[in-house]
This record gives structure tokens, sequence and C-alpha cells, in this order.
């Protein structure tokens, strides 16, 4: 059997399969491909994929109401007709056996019980009882009593809805979404530094850089199709080098012409060496420093969002004022970072100086173009927001920004992080187009742009994702609704945060999913809910590109677009019940009405009949209010964005084109924004103009290394970081039901290095528990899989329901933009006995 | 176009599963408070047996072991058996023709770069049954089931 080869093996086999196929009568008159074109002709459509923030388009078949397969788009500028694997098995996402059809209840002898199971009821029940507890919450505790937990999954104008909703209708802050987990330290960065969100740059940029530095990115993984265009870029060009950083070595260090493994937290050192390198090697833009840049002081020792009462928070001197800076000028600044020598850089980080400084000449060589991308290396980070500053200083410093090729690109977890999260500012402190919920003027326009009274959004910014959890827990929130996210499994700390708070007896949790996900077993109330395709949506990219799709298919039985299921709920509330007496005294025209009425019937929003919406497709949420209802929400937000900066095209554009990338000004998208030529809105005569600074100056930061909040000792001895793996996406609620992407990677494991297993009696497959001073689950060991961390660390994904790695985690935060570092926490690692 | 026929292909299973505590289906019966055993590393698929594409866009999944494959900037392991010159002797299928074309859907001389890492489409598959089904309907299936609807699908 040994000299079997592969070729034996496959001969065998087909003579097989010959003889068994010989044995089958085949009738004569049947043709054995069909050829009628009308069964064989597909109904074909775009739609951006469901997965990551590439925003890469798909052509979506359908026949007889099923989709029947999907491929990549090959008139898409971002994908070009290529998909990675799980991409390919979007036709499959919907079709998992466990759909929710229902609405589910806890109930025990026919009423509403929290520790009661899970009955189906019909959805007029569901509200009922979700607007009585609403009702008795707003009574008890007003608006800030209650809280939504949204997602960069929401379409454009599901998150417009539900913000609306909550911020104008219930007039609670309290919303924010997944994206907090995920882009949060990305727009802090941005708005310090350029004071307007998202990437300067487009994917034009891969096919015109000279060098890509991927700072805690595995993209190789996580953004496959962008890889594909660096690998495409580095393999046809051999010019073009590529650099790796990484905690650990894993799938983009097989592209890496310099590969870097640095102790955790030690990016911070990387950063400022570069910076001086750049001054002491006289490779500063002087020109465009001079134009263009300012330098601030960033306050140091920031602390790190845990609960006040924490010893760390305690101790840190400017907790309270993170985000603080003061003027220094460029000498103060060289001075600044003057002790961050290559040495200390190399004795830091543990990367050999050699390299150190093979990367910082990309930097400082005039001639070599530079695209640095990163993603949650960098923003789930305890110093995320510093780690986004110090990378822009070194592109800021150089003048290496705002062209073709020369790219300091944030990546984005989540189909439309940037769209909708961002864009349409679903986040507890925001409004739409960067807008402020603790500005006065930026509220009275909103409100003038929603036609509500003067007054109705509260200046008080909400309550972010980690601290949503924790005011579950302390009874402060006690109804919360869930869309479109898994958070139970994605939230850190689950057994300290998580779990108390949502199984809380105070607290009444309604989760909205396709799937009976972790979090909706959490839940007391699950709404059935429509995905992807089987309602028109719209996801906006990383590349500020907006894409919109046709419902093309129906959600199987009762269940509802996250759309319909807010928008129908606003029916249930009159202004007499969650508006304050004064408010409607000064405003006695609203008293009586809807927030249905308030927000959605209001003149707007309910503008464009239901005729305009495509004849070709359903459209149930126009079916079910009588009007475009996605056409009136698009116009009315971009209203916001509209000669701001922040232009979008008409709706009607958006179904034609394979996106547009935003502003979109006279009908023309822009690539690099900030540079005159490029963008309508830089100034004639500025060269480069950073509007969103009123000086139209970018802003370069003066930062120190700072240690980690939790670092691994003699009890935990091992730094522990997660993520995602390739072939599922997120928590695994829809790749995990696809049989191909399951058998591809069933469980989670734990990534360890030979020397630390075998040092504790460990070896592959190895069941152990890991544990931090929160919680542990059960594993195994790799130590020869894809991912090849050094001595010291340990990596498992979180994708896995039955291994819930946030039970370990530590729900620290970047204190600027109170994002959650899944990357560092310390823990320790033991065999499972017998 | 609206025609729908779910109910046709599913079989219903909703209402009995779901008077229950533990919904979590991915989770098999442990509540998430608890802790249980790690699954043993499952035994992967190399009997180079391939599989029915669920579409003829979907990338084969791999039919063997690529324990140890390398594939960096300094060579291709799978091109050992799959390029178009290693087939003969391997009988191994060839490369997708696709694979030859660039962003702009021309051919080169040789399988483009931006196809270079195989993992990022190709799979191997674990041996076993799925955590869960998945009623995805095959085309042909859904053909037979408007041949014998007569005008009912379309």
């Amino acid at each position: 059997m040994a000299d079997f080869t592969r070729r034996d093996v496959i001969k065998a086999q087909a003579v097989a399969a010959a003889a068994a196929a010989a044995g089958v009568a085949v009738p004569a008159s049947a043709q054995n491909l069909v050829t009628d074109a009308d069964l064989t002709e597909l109904n074909w459509s775009k739609a951006p994929c469901r997965f990551c923030g590439t925003g890469c388009s798909i052509m979506v078949a359908t026949k007889a109401g099923r989709v029947v397969a999907t491929h990549g788009d090959s008139k898409a500028e971002v994908n070009r007709g290529l998909n990675c694997v799980k991409g390919y098995f979007l036709s499959k996402i919907m079709y998992g056996e466990d759909r929710l059809t229902q609405p589910l209840l806890r109930k025990t002898n026919g009423v509403y019980d929290k520790e009661g199971e899970f009955t189906p009821v019909s959805w007029d029940e569901a509200f009922d009882i979700m607007a009585e507890k609403w009702k008795a919450t707003l009574k008890e505790k007003g608006p800030k009593g209650i809280g939504m937990f949204g997602s960069g999954q929401w379409t454009v104008w599901e998150g417009y809805a539900a913000s609306k909703l909550m911020k104008a209708g219930f007039r609670s802050n309290n919303i924010d979404p997944n994206a907090r987990h995920c882009m949060a330290s990305a727009v802090a960065g941005f708005m310090r530094t350029f004071g307007i969100d998202e990437p300067m740059g487009c994917y034009d940029d891969f096919e015109n850089a000279d060098a890509f530095v991927l700072w805690g990115s595995n993209m190789a993984e996580m953004h496959p199709i962008l890889w594909t265009r660096i690998a495409d870029r580095k393999f046809s060009h051999p010019h073009v080098k590529v650099a790796v950083l990484s905690t650990f070595k894993h799938r983009s260090f097989d592209l890496a012409d310099i590969p870097m493994v640095f102790t955790p937290q030690t990016d911070l050192v990387l950063l400022n060496y570069i910076a001086n390198y750049l001054i002491q090697n006289d490779a500063v833009n002087h020109d465009f420093v001079g134009k263009h840049v300012n330098f601030r002081l960033g306050n140091p020792d920031i602390g790190y969002g845990l609960r006040p009462e924490h010893p760390l928070e305690q101790a840190a001197e400017n907790a309270d004022k993170a985000g603080g800076s003061s003027e220094m000028t460029f000498e103060e600044f060289a001075t600044y970072v003057e002790p961050y020598t290559l040495e200390y850089a190399a004795e830091m980080s543990g990367v050999p100086a050699e390299r150190i400084e093979e990367m910082a000449k990309l930097y400082a060589d005039p001639d070599t173009k530079v695209m640095s991308l990163w993603t949650m290396g960098v923003n789930q980070h305890t110093r995320g927001v510093w780690v986004n500053n110090m990378i822009y200083n070194i592109h800021l410093l150089t003048g290496k920004i705002s062209t073709p090729g020369n790219s300091p690109f944030s990546l984005t977890g989540q189909p439309s992080a940037c769209g909708t999260a961002r864009e349409v500012g679903t986040f507890s402190h925001r409004l739409p187009a960067d807008l402020l919920v603790a500005n006065e003027e930026h509220r009275r326009f909103s409100e003038k742009i929603w036609k509500i009274p003067e007054g109705t959004i509260p200046g008080k910014v909400g309550a972010h994702a980690v601290l949503q959890n924790r005011l579950l827990k302390d009874s402060k929130i006690n109804c919360y609704w869930v869309q479109v996210n898994n958070n139970m499994q994605a939230a850190p700390n689950m057994m300290e945060e998580g779990l108390p708070g949502y199984r809380n007896p105070d607290n009444f949790i309604v989760v909205s999913d396709a799937y009976p996900t972790v979090t909706a077993e959490a839940a007391d109330l699950i709404l059935p809910t429509a995905m992807w395709v089987e309602k028109e949506g719209a996801y906006g990219n990383a590349e500020r590109r907006t894409q919109f799709w046709h419902q093309l298919v129906d959600a199987p039985g009762e269940s509802m677009s996250d759309l319909w299921q807010l928008v129908e709920f606003s029916k249930r509330f009159t202004t007499d019940e969650v508006w304050d007496a004064e408010l409607l005294e000064a405003n006695p025209e609203f008293k009586g009405k809807t927030l249905y009425e308030v927000l959605y019937k209001n003149g707007q929003v309910d503008a464009f009949p239901i005729e305009e919406a495509s004849p070709d497709n359903a459209n149930h949420e126009a079916e079910a209010f009588g009007f475009y209802i996605q056409k009136g929400l698009f116009e009315e937000y971009a209203q916001f964005g509209r000669g701001h900066g922040h232009d979008l095209a008409p709706f009607d554009v958006y179904h034609k084109e394979r996106g547009l990338r935003w502003p979109v000004v006279d009908g023309k998208e822009t690539q690099w924004r900030f540079k005159e030529g490029s963008d309508p809105y830089a100034k004639p005569g500025s060269d480069y103009d950073f509007y969103g600074h009123p000086d139209g100056r970018a802003r370069i930061f003066a930062l120190p290394f700072e240690p980690a909040p939790e670092v691994p000792d003699e009890e935990y001895p091992y730094w522990l970081s997660t993520g995602r793996v390739l072939e599922h996406w997120h928590s695994g609620s829809m790749t995990q039901r696809v049989p191909e992407l399951y058998k591809a990677v069933p469980d989670a494991l734990c990534y360890m290095h030979p020397d630390d297993a075998k040092e504790q009696g460990l070896r592959r497959g190895s069941e152990v528990r890991v544990s931090s001073r929160r919680g542990e689950i059960i594993t195994r060991i790799e130590t020869k899989g894809r991912n090849k961390p050094p001595r010291g660390l340990v990596f498992v994904p979180w994708f896995d329901a039955s291994q819930l790695i946030n039970k370990v985690t530590l729900d620290a935060t970047d204190p600027i933009s109170k994002q959650t570092d899944f990357k560092k926490c310390a823990v320790k690692i033991e065999p499972v006995a017998g | 176009m609206k025609t729908i026929l779910i109910s046709a292909f599913v079989v219903v299973t909703a209402t009995a599963a779901f008077s229950e505590n533990q919904v979590a289906t991915l989770r098999g019966k442990a509540p998430l408070a608890e802790t249980y055993t790690a699954p043993t590393f499952p035994k992967v698929d190399n009997s180079d047996v391939r599989q029915v594409r669920n579409y003829p866009e979907q990338p084969p999944v791999i039919p063997h072991k690529i324990d140890g494959y390398q594939i960096d900037t300094k060579f291709n392991k799978c091109l050992d058996c799959h390029s178009r010159t290693a087939i003969e002797v391997s009988q191994a299928p060839m490369v997708s023709i696709t694979h030859f074309m660039d962003r702009d859907s021309q051919f080169l001389a040789s399988v483009s770069p931006r196809r270079y890492f195989c993992t990022q489409c190709h799979v191997p598959q674990a041996e076993g049954q799925p955590l869960l089904e998945n009623t995805f309907v095959d085309v042909d299936q859904v053909l037979d089931y408007i041949k014998s609807n007569e005008g009912g699908g379309q």
C-alpha cells in the first residue's frame, strides 16, 4: 500500500466509477443536458458581499425564488471577479436548517417569564411585551434606562432608522454598534489627526505603491481579496517590498520581505523610532510639514477604560482627559522622539535591529511610495488611537499621503462599519456625517433636518458597547435591543459582565437575528430576521464606496428585516409617552403623534411612492409602509453630508453603479481626499488641504510608550491574542452553517509555540484549559498550524460558539475610543486532567 | 419571478425544536456559562475523490491533506501537481483557465499572481458530518421542480 501513488488511487477509483455507471440504464429519450433557455437562464443581480469591510461585489443568481449561485463580479473595481472562500459560499449562508422563523418569547405557563422557555409568539405579542417593558422603564428611569446595540452589518437605512428612533424618538444616546469593538480607535485617530473620518486614499493605491507595511494586520486571512491585489502588485513588479508586523507569525508572512514579530504593545516604540529615524536622517519633507502640519503633545497616563474603581484607573493621571493635548513645535517633537533609538526599539520589540531599520528606510526614501495598512492589531489596543495617530505621524512627516500609492490606509472589519456605523453615526456620541451629540450646533442642525423640535436630541454622550454591558449588570439599563450581531460571543469578559448583564432579572433583552446565536440564547425575546438579499440594502466599504442591492429572495417564515422591526415598533409609542411635558408644551403640534409619524411619516422619509421601487424586485418594507422607505430614509440622511464633504449621489444612481466613493460631487466620485485636483473640497492653490480642521492642517501627535494593563506574570504566564480565521466570519453564525466552511475549520484551537507546549508537557492535540482571572475555556493545542506564535504568546480565534474565548478576555479599552483590546491579556494553559 | 418554493424544499422543524431554554444550536447542549470538553482533531479527507460543486463557480474543495504545504514567495507546492504542465504526470485537475487572467480579464503567460495563494479559496475538508444541515438547493433540483410544476417557476 505504501507504494501506491495518488495517481494509482485515482485510476482505481475511476475504473470503479465507470463500472458502476455501466450498470445504470439511461433512458433512451433523456437528454443529459438541459438546454431550454427558459430553464437555464438565471436571474443575475449585483450585491456587495455580506462579510468583511473590503466590499467585494457579488453576482447573485436566483431561480424560482432561491439563490442558486454566487460569484465575484467581474465589473467591480474592488474585486474584479474574485471572491475569497467565504464569498464563494455566500449562496448557502441563508439556508442553515435552523433559521429562525417565528418570534420566540421566554414563557412559563403561557406568560412571559425571564426564566421561562422560548415559546413561539406572534409579532403582535412580541411588540406588545416589548412596548410594555420599554414604557415601564421610560417612566421609571427615563431615556437612560433603555439601550440598543447595533452593528456595522446594519444596512445604511437600518442604522439610520435605528439612530433616529433612539436619539430623536426615545431621546436616548444609549445606542452603539459593534463597530465600537472594531473601528472606534480608527475613528478617533482620524478625528484627532484630520478632523474628519475615513481614509483619504482608496484601493487604487494597491496598484501604485512600491512598499506595503502591515501594522498588526493579517490581510491574507482577514482581507483576502485586498491581499490578492498586494500579491499581484508584488509578484508582477519585483521591486515592490512587503513588511509584515505582528505579535505572531501568520499567513501574511508568506509574502513578507521584512517579517517582524514584535512583543505586544511595542508597536508604540517602533513607530516613535521611525519618526526619530526620519528626523535624524534628514528624511522629513519640511516643505510639506511647514505648510500642512501642526504638532501637538498628547496627554500621557490616560488609564485603560476599566471600571472607574479599578486601581489602574484610580492611578491614571489623565483618565478623565484622555484625548487632551497641547501645542508644541517641530523641534520639541524631535526632542520628544529622540530617546526612541534603534537599539531601544530592538530591545523593547524583540525584532532584529536591521529589519526595523530596513522598514524605516522604506518610509524615508522619497522615491518609495508606501501604503501602511492596519485593522484590529492597531484598533483593538488600549493605546489604539495613539497608534493610529503615530502611523499618520510618519506619513505626514514624509508627505506620503493622499497621492496614488502613498497611503496610510485604515482597513475596515465589517461590510458597513464605514457606511453605517461611522457615516450614519450610530455611535453613542455621533450623529450623521461626523456630527457630535455633545455639540449644540450639530444637534440643532440635525433637528432641523429631522424636522423635530429644538432640544429633542439629548446632549449627553450615551453608553458605549462595553459600558452598556456594565450598565446592564448594574441594573442601570433595563431594556435592551440587539440587532445584527452576536455580542454575547463577541464582547470581552463575558462571565463577569456580558452574561450577568443579560440574565439580570431586572432586564428585558431582545435579540433580532436570522439564527439562534449565543446572544439569542441569552435573550428574553428573539425576533426572526431577514438577512442580506432578503431585503433591499446599502453598505459602505473601507474606501468610502457606497454600494446598493435589491431584495432578491424572500426571507423564510415570519422573518422580517431590521428596518421593518424598527419602524413598526415606533408605531407603538406616542410623543406623550416618551417626551417630557416641557418639550411638548413648547411644541404642541407634536402632541399625541406616534413616533412613526414624527420620525418616518414626516413628509421626507415618505416622500417617494412605492412605484419608484424596482418593478422586478419585491420590497417588503415598501409594501408594508406604503412608500419607498429605503429611498426616503437615504435621501433624508444624504442631506447631512451634501455640501459638507460627505456628498452622496442620488439614491437611484447607486442601484446602477458598482458603488461610488464619496464625496460624490457633480456626479464624480473622489479617489484621493485632501489633495488639490483630486478632491473637489481642497481649496485652489492649497496643494494639500486638510479641511477637517479649521486651519486646514493635519496634526502630528507626540505620544509615549505605555505598558498594557495586564501583562503575563508567574501565575498567568502567556499573552493571549484573539482574532479571526479566513474561513469564518466573526462569530461563525453564518459560516459555521455552511458545511464546506465548517469542515474547513470546524473548531477553535489554541495556537502555541512547540517549545512552550513541550515545557508544559503538552503536545499537538492535547486538551487544555485556557484561563485568565475572569474565565476559562477548554480547547486543544495546535503547534503546527497556520499561526506560529513566538514563545510566551498563544492565539485563540473567537468564531467557535462552543469555545467562547471572550469568557477569558479583559474588558480594558482605549480610554479615548472606548474600543476593547482583544489582543492582550494574561492567561495560563493547563492540561485537562484525565 | 416571485414564486416561493421554500416550503417545497425545506423540512420544517422549527416549532417543536424551540420550546426550551437552550437554542444556540452551534453549542450543542452546553449552557452558556458551562465549558465542555473539546472535540479531538478530526480526520481530514485524503481520499482524492472530487466532490460535486454546489454551482459551477464554486472553487472545488481540496480532497486531500495539505499539511506543511509551502505557498510563499519562494515556492507554491500546489502547482507541483496542478500546474498546466504538471498534470500529465500527476493526473490532478489543472488550475482553472480563469486563473490565468489578470484584473482586466486578459490571459497571461502563466497563472496570475492574484491567484497565487491557493488556500484563499480552496480548502481541505474534515471527515464526518457538518454541525448543521444546509438546505441550499442545487440548481438541477430547482429546474426539476420547475419542470414538474409547469408554469410554476417562472
